[in-house]
């Protein structure tokens, strides 16, 4: 083989590759462009199914499902409203977020800023070993051990002192109902919240810090005039998904809050029974009556989907917010 | 007037002292709250740890685990159908989307910013957020209209995607953060060498990343074990083993939601039982992970853990 041709095989080949690598790049580049079209077409496919499923009962109840208050699946008789539901959905996130907001914030704050290092460390796993626990663990443990916790020693205490004076505590409690319910959310959404406001805590320049400690604060002023500030709209954020958490979560307050159904699930008391979106619809979707009964299950589902979707949004646009008045600050 | 000035010196002083003793106090005080907040937060892990494993002991034996549940109310069966069935089924589910979470998360770190998709790949990123948010019962519902009614049949299948799209979010977050710690150096000196950009992409970046991708993998893996809500609408769960992929199969964590909904005390003790097995995999699975992401130096950011 002489020189020249020699040199034009190894151009042949080097072309050859080239042209093998490009077509390497297009499918390539295809393939992870497709699978991204997948996740937004799950989105889709999330949006579609629910619309369709429920377009019956908003065909027979319009707007009036949303407000309404019935719940009756009996065939000939049908009527269905979502509000109680929608009530229950909120009460109970509504008190897991009381409890668990402060809570989350002062494990992050500790174990970031009061005792730093390995013991810091050690304190924030145990803490977030809770969040690997299954929502069906809590469940079952909160219906045979907890509740009768809080019945014995929270619940009866109060109704006793103050069940006549008082109507949020004036229902003979049971144990299962809202209070319960409220405050195993916030037992499963404390290790969340905590660890994002770890991170949002830990984010904080160390300057800030130093500039606080060199004026002679002690670690909570530390804290109190230089973090807390400083992660705020962080801090707001984390506090958000930890409601989109608690108003969807479904198998733990199926478990705890009583099952109510219709008029009567809307708590007139801490100690009420209720009934959330997702809980009924776990309850229900298996035993539904009819056509009209399955699509209100899925109206639910529809109307849970839209009250996540506007947390999840507002959280995102108080979080920018926030933020945008903050950099605003320190231009 | 020298007297004078030391008088206020003193006062002074002495204002200060009270004021930092004062101060102090409080910083003990909130110290101690603070304290007591993590306190609060551990017992409820530890009251469920000890609640899960002196109750679930006492069903533990061989027939337990693999037997398929008695008859309602008699007092013998286990839960073979249901170990069998979470580990088909997260497996399953894996399948789809392990590859398309990781894919997509390729798309983000490494060909959405460069490309002009800039605004495709803003909606990719909203629509994983959305995602992410999605109630896992509103998952359920879709798997139940999609496969569930178009295949006649409860089933695996509808299970399995329906857990995928719980799981693809998750893979797709982590994917895409562990893929940007990547220095770009090492993506540069693949192309120095001629090297094509997908080959860049597979052989450097990826391969490299390997540990960050399994650690986002076990974590979708360990989140889907537990779910619930969605095998309602999907699987249906029954007292048999798993047979075919259009029949309706049994989970963990469904099993344990029938047992503890039945009156009887048997069915209470192996549905402790059951969840003692839930929580083993589940805990062992997030143990590994913290040890494989300690080991490499690599932090689950603030996406992970949602």
């Amino acid at each position: 083989m002489d020189e020249k041709s020699r040199r034009l095989s190894v151009i042949k080949t080097i072309r050859s590759k080239s042209n093998e690598s490009k077509f390497g790049d297009k499918f390539f580049k295809g393939l992870v462009i497709g699978c991204s079209i997948y996740t937004i077409a799950m989105v889709a496919l999330v949006i579609y199914a629910l619309s369709e499923g429920s377009l019956p009962i908003f065909l027979k109840e319009g707007f009036y499902f949303v407000i309404g208050t019935d719940w009756n699946p009996v065939e000939g008789s049908e009527s269905f409203g979502a509000l109680p539901y929608i009530i229950g959905t909120l009460v109970s996130s509504a008190i897991a977020m009381v409890i668990a907001v402060p809570i989350s914030i002062g494990i992050a704050i500790f174990v970031n800023e009061m005792v730093k290092g390995r013991i810091g460390t050690l304190l924030s796993f145990i803490v977030e070993l809770l969040a690997a626990v299954p929502s069906i663990v809590y469940g079952l443990w909160a219906l045979f051990v907890f509740r009768f916790v809080i019945l014995d020693y929270i619940e009866m205490p109060l109704y006793n002192a103050l069940g006549d004076k008082l109507s949020i505590f004036g229902t003979a409690p049971f144990g299962l109902d809202v209070f319960t319910a409220g405050i195993v959310l916030a037992i499963m959404i404390i290790p969340i919240v905590s660890a994002i406001s770890r991170e949002v805590i830990r984010a904080v320049p160390d300057s800030q810090r130093e500039a606080a400690y060199a004026l002679g604060a002690t670690r909570w002023e530390v804290v109190k005039t230089a973090i807390l500030p400083y992660g705020k709209s962080g801090l707001l954020g984390a506090s958000f998904l930890g409601l989109g958490r608690a108003i969807g979560e479904t198998i733990l307050v199926t478990m705890v809050i009583g099952n109510a159904v219709g008029m009567s699930a809307i708590p007139t008391s801490l100690f009420s029974p209720s009934q959330t979106l997702s809980s009924i619809i776990a309850n229900e979707f298996n035993e539904a009556s009819g056509a009209l009964h399955l699509s209100a299950l899925i109206g639910l589902g529809l109307v849970l989907f839209a009250l996540t979707l506007l947390i999840n949004v507002g959280a995102v646009f108080i979080v920018s917010r926030v933020t945008k008045s903050h950099s605003n600050l320190r231009d | 007037m020298e007297k004078a000035n030391k008088d206020y010196k003193s006062i002074i002083q002495s204002e200060i002292e009270k004021n930092a003793k004062k101060r102090k106090i409080v910083n003990n005080i909130v110290t101690v709250i603070l304290f007591g907040f993590v306190i609060i937060a551990i017992i409820p892990l530890v009251s469920i740890l000890i609640d899960v494993f002196r109750n679930g002991v006492a069903a533990f034996n061989l027939n337990f685990l693999t037997l398929p549940p008695g008859s309602i109310g008699s007092s013998n069966g286990g839960i073979g159908p249901a170990i069998q069935g979470t580990f088909i089924i997260v497996g399953l589910a894996s399948i789809i989307g392990v590859p398309v979470g990781v894919l997509a998360g390729v798309y983000l770190s490494e060909y959405a910013s460069s490309s002009r998709f800039k605004k495709f790949a803003y909606f990719v990123r909203l629509f994983n957020d959305v995602m992410t948010g999605i109630p896992s019962v509103v998952i359920g519902i879709v798997g139940y209209i999609t496969i569930v009614l178009t295949l006649g049949t409860f089933s695996i299948v509808a299970g399995a995607f329906a857990l995928s799209i719980i799981m693809i979010p998750i893979v797709t977050r982590v994917t895409e953060e562990t893929l940007k710690l990547v220095p770009n150096s090492l993506r540069e000196a693949g192309y120095a060498l001629g090297m094509a950009k997908w080959k860049v992409v597979w052989h450097i970046v990826i391969k490299g990343s390997k540990s960050g991708i399994t650690t986002g993998v076990v974590l979708a893996m360990s989140r889907i074990a537990g779910e619930t809500a969605p095998l309602i609408m999907t699987i249906l769960g029954t007292s048999l083993f798993f047979h075919s992929l259009n029949s309706p199969v049994d989970a963990l964590p469904l099993r344990i939601w029938r047992l503890a909904s039945q009156p009887y005390p048997f069915a209470h003790q192996q549905g402790w039982g059951a969840a003692l097995v839930l929580i083993l995999i589940v805990l062992s699975l997030t143990i590994a992970l913290r040890m494989i992401s300690q080991k490499r130096g690599f932090q689950l950011s603030k996406g992970a853990t949602i």
